[in-house]
């Protein structure tokens, strides 16, 4: 597939896609120097001109429709087409965001019932569903720990504890909102170093931030003896809901002694990811930070659903958004919550379970080292390619751009940072056995390779639109726009 | 494959989960529905809500979007893609974020955009932090927000820029405008102006451009993308122009829904890429020579630089940059100065005819673009809760919530889409409704 010129070099001057234009109005009486003289760059193309470029440009991405996408930590599983329409409808699509209350009784009732269902799921006492990404979901966790030690008169308070794995956002997100990290380290077998923990936690912990299962894709077994250090200390848990696919239906959160806790609603509730975004990371906490939520909320007043704002929260950490976070990813998280069902809730971490063991004991009979060996896979599982890179000299990142070339999206590589040469690998619950098979399969035939002329995966990708880009050149010669010449 | 694995069956997965840690009950969640079912549930809550006639907005406008634009974009290999980790597999959206940087760094005639943040009002915060830290000169930490600014944008980013010791202080607006003269704050990191402000004011922003230069402080520019088609850019005002530009992206072919999804942009001066938060795409070559697009200066993002990044964002808001890539193609320079000032012309024609019903009259005096605050006679709250319970029409924010001296006053808009026939029933309507009240 050759490369595709850019809009901007399809461009002819003065072009028009007529039937989208307007008839200009009228701007007499504005301020001469209130008004704008240079032209911008934009494209001046035809209506199919246009189309045409971006069907091109589309057909150069993997995606979950077109290609198994097993990366770790991002649940990339079937996004169901239902939710998406059910959430495309015009109601939902045209209504403007300050419409009070009495005439968006259908949005809020869509509302009122996630944040009823996202309580079930989680175990907690109340949901906040307006953060838009797991990311602000953390912030809220950490803003809303920090206003709770803070109106508790405890101002000393200013450490975030994360064990070493921890996702980039949780120590990020730690500084955003004021707070100092301190890095725990994990044990051999993947557990948090409980002794580790002992020795960092104090008065001045305001929290630990935990992913369970854990980043090492285990799960976390001594969870309640973390929760009663943690809590003995007077720091609070803060539950990164990254991983919740792999348990739900079976425990919850809120039963492992979390006290605030985010999900991500484009994982677990197969929210369409879109090419990096949008998603939506609700929060959920319990009686001691309810207070705090961000708002607004959706309650119930008479059997007519109201916004609950800073009226009813006057604690609150406040707004993260304009309105009302991504209101339409969450109708495609409700509509999926509708499907799944009760019965369904609890077949997604089974079978996610099932599918991440079964490839897991597969890739070892093939010969591939687990991180883990005498641990159970979640719905995830890292292997580590130490042996390949020594004896093969193939890294995880040439196997990971070779698998490109047999058509498979690549396992999520180099994280978390402590296991070397790693993939992290998420099947998901939506694949069958044949597409796990096909990737034993190709990693197999990735080694062969490496054995017979290891410069086949070390040059890899092959037969992608591009060969393997200079990422280094990238950051040091900044081409960030295009121009003319 | 459970033989595989070596267990009995599905529950022996499970056996690393304490028994302490009991199991969960989901007995309050109801049994699963078919695709039908749920969707004659959902149908019927948004038909609840349909509305017919939008004169609202107040930062979400009511704009045609061609069909062509969500048919390209929930295509399912930009719909069901993540963010481009792998480069070589990812080219589509890589491309499309470099033509979308682009855009919108000329629209704001500054150096560089990045490939989004989340809304306009977390945009606002993530710029002030992005201010904070590139403003070395400056060591006070106070912001000046001056006027008119969205103020569910200011309320947004307080949220997320107190907690590091930054302090927003508003200055009231003259008449509707900022007037800098009344700003007591000496050593100011930043000044965020919105152009055109809340009020639909135009904002004398050569002056206080040269007014923020002077102090050796960093200019955020709040702007509607779409406006900046008629209007001078960011870039270009005063002697230097503003360093930061950002807002909300959904004039450009992103539908209302209820404010979200949406995106926020936020474009810079070069020498402030070093702080810029979120996903930069960048073009380069490849292990051939030819041209090919990759995510790059990722040393500023958590998943390398972790509690040193320039923010917590991992996402942005791909689909809806692919959404607004689309639409300003389709659009080009002449679609987009036509929607704007077809804006403009309807708001001062829906403007006019209300002050010929003699029940209203504009709240200030100085132009206005594309959005402007009426003062009624009569009360307003009752105003536009009729429009809606009698006639499904918006009749634009009251704006008593956010500022007592405006209790009276309503903002609106007329966008494109609205006729002359529109814009008649509503002015009848409105008179007549203030005349029975």
């Amino acid at each position: 597939m050759p490369t595709i010129p850019t809009i901007f070099d399809t461009s002819e001057p003065g072009r028009i896609a007529g039937v989208q234009t307007p008839k200009a109005g009228d701007l007499t009486g504005l301020p001469a120097e209130a008004l704008r003289v240079s032209k911008p760059v934009l494209p001046e193309v035809s209506e199919l001109q246009t189309v045409r470029h971006f069907t091109k440009l589309s057909q150069q991405n993997f995606s979950i429709d077109g290609n198994f996408y097993p990366l770790g930590s991002c649940t990339m599983k079937y996004n169901p087409r239902g939710a998406h329409r059910a959430a495309s409808q015009p109601g939902f699509l045209s209504r403007h965001p300050l419409t009070p209350a009495f005439a968006s009784q259908g949005l809020l009732k869509c509302f009122w019932d996630l944040q009823e269902t996202l309580k079930t799921v989680t175990g907690m006492e109340e949901v906040s569903l307006v953060p838009m990404a797991g990311a602000q979901g953390e912030l809220a966790g950490g803003l809303m720990i920090r206003a709770y030690h803070e109106d508790c008169g405890d101002f000393d308070r200013d450490e975030i504890l994360v064990p070493t794995a921890a996702h980039g956002t949780n120590p990020a997100t730690a500084t955003m909102c004021g707070f100092k990290t301190r890095e725990i380290k994990v044990a051999a077998d993947g557990d948090v170093d409980i002794e580790d923990l002992k020795r960092l936690v104090g008065p001045k912990t305001a929290g630990i931030m935990l992913t369970n299962p854990s980043t090492c894709a285990v799960f976390e077994r001594r969870i309640l003896d973390i929760a009663d250090i943690v809590h003995d200390a007077g720091g609070l848990l803060y539950y990164d809901g990254a991983n919740l696919n792999a348990i739900l239906g079976k425990v919850c959160p809120g039963d492992m002694g979390f006290d605030v806790l985010h999900l991500n609603l484009h994982k677990t509730f197969a929210t369409p990811h879109g090419g990096g975004g949008p998603g939506a990371g609700p929060v959920a906490v319990n009686s001691l930070l309810q207070p705090y939520l961000p708002i607004p909320m959706v309650g119930k007043l008479n059997d007519e659903y109201i916004w609950l704002d800073e009226n009813y929260f006057p604690l609150t950490i406040g707004k993260l958004s304009a309105f009302m976070g991504n209101a339409g990813i969450l109708i495609r998280a409700l509509a999926y919550a509708l499907m799944l069902g009760r019965e369904g809730m609890v077949r997604v971490a089974e079978f996610a379970t099932l599918n991440a063991n079964y490839l897991a004991a597969e890739l070892s009979k093939a010969g591939f080292q687990l991180a883990y060996p005498t641990r159970r896979a979640t719905h995830e599982f890292l292997i580590t390619l130490n042996r390949e890179a020594r004896d093969l000299d193939v890294r995880a990142l040439d196997f990971a751009k070779r698998l490109l070339d047999f058509d498979m999206h690549a396992p999520t590589t180099y994280f978390p940072l402590l296991v070397p040469e790693c993939f992290l690998i998420e099947p998901t619950e939506t694949e069958t056995k044949a597409v796990l098979d096909e990737f034993v399969c190709a990693m197999s035939k990735i080694r062969e390779e490496a054995q017979e002329d290891s410069d086949i995966v070390k040059q890899a990708p092959h037969n992608q639109v591009v060969r393997r880009l200079d990422e280094v050149r990238a950051a040091r010669v900044l081409d960030l726009t295009w121009s003319a010449d | 494959m459970l033989q595989s694995i070596g267990v009995a069956n599905i529950d022996e997965l499970f056996d690393e989960i304490p028994d302490s840690v009991p199991v969960a009950n989901f007995r309050s969640i109801e049994h699963s529905l078919t695709e039908m079912e749920m969707m004659q549930r959902l149908s019927e809550r948004a038909r609840e809500d349909e509305l017919s006639l939008c004169f609202l907005g107040a930062g979400s406008y009511d704009h045609h979007i061609p069909a062509a634009v969500w048919d390209l974009a929930t295509r399912g290999e930009f719909l069901t893609a993540y963010t481009p980790y792998q480069a070589e597999a990812s080219q589509g959206t890589l491309q499309l974020l470099y033509e979308f940087q682009t855009m919108m760094a000329s629209l704001a005639s500054l150096d560089v955009a990045n490939a989004s943040l989340y809304d306009g009002g977390s945009g606002l915060g993530e710029a002030i932090l992005m201010a904070v830290r590139s403003n070395r000169s400056a060591h006070s930490r106070k912001i000046v927000i001056g006027g008119a600014v969205n103020p569910f944008y200011v309320k947004t980013a307080n949220t997320l820029v107190r907690n590091q010791g930054i302090e927003l202080v508003q200055v009231p607006h003259d008449n509707g405008l900022f007037d800098p003269l009344q700003c007591d704050v000496d050593d100011p990191s930043a000044v965020v102006v919105q152009q055109p402000n809340f009020y639909g004011l135009l904002e004398n922003v050569d002056a206080i451009s040269n007014w923020a230069a002077e102090r050796k402080a960093l200019l955020i520019a709040v702007v509607n993308p779409l406006t900046l088609a008629v209007l001078k850019p960011p870039g270009e005002w005063g002697a230097s122009g503003a360093d930061i530009s950002c807002g909300d992206g959904q004039p450009l072919g992103v539908p209302m829904a209820s404010g979200g999804p949406s995106f926020g942009f936020l474009c810079s001066k070069m020498k402030h890429v070093r702080q810029m938060p979120g996903r930069i795409v960048g073009r380069t070559l490849d292990a051939n020579g030819d041209v090919g697009y990759t995510l790059t200066l990722q040393a500023r993002e958590q998943h390398i630089r972790r509690a040193k990044a320039t923010s917590n964002i991992c996402t942005n808001q791909g689909l809806l940059v692919t959404a607004a890539t689309i639409y300003m193609s389709i659009m080009g320079v002449a679609g987009l100065r036509h929607t704007a000032s077809r804006c403009h012309e309807n708001t001062n024609y829906l403007v006019a005819q209300l002050e010929a019903t003699g029940r209203a009259q504009r709240a200030f005096s100085s132009p206005y673009f594309h959005e402007c605050v009426i003062r009624c006679a009569g009360n307003v709250d009752a105003l536009t809760k009729t429009m809606i319970s009698d006639h499904g029409i918006l009749a634009g924010y009251p704006l008593g919530d956010i500022d007592p001296t405006l209790e009276d006053c309503l903002l609106l808009c007329a966008t494109e889409r609205r006729t002359r026939e529109e814009i008649d029933l509503f002015v009848e309507l409105f008179s007549r409704i203030l005349k029975e009240s």
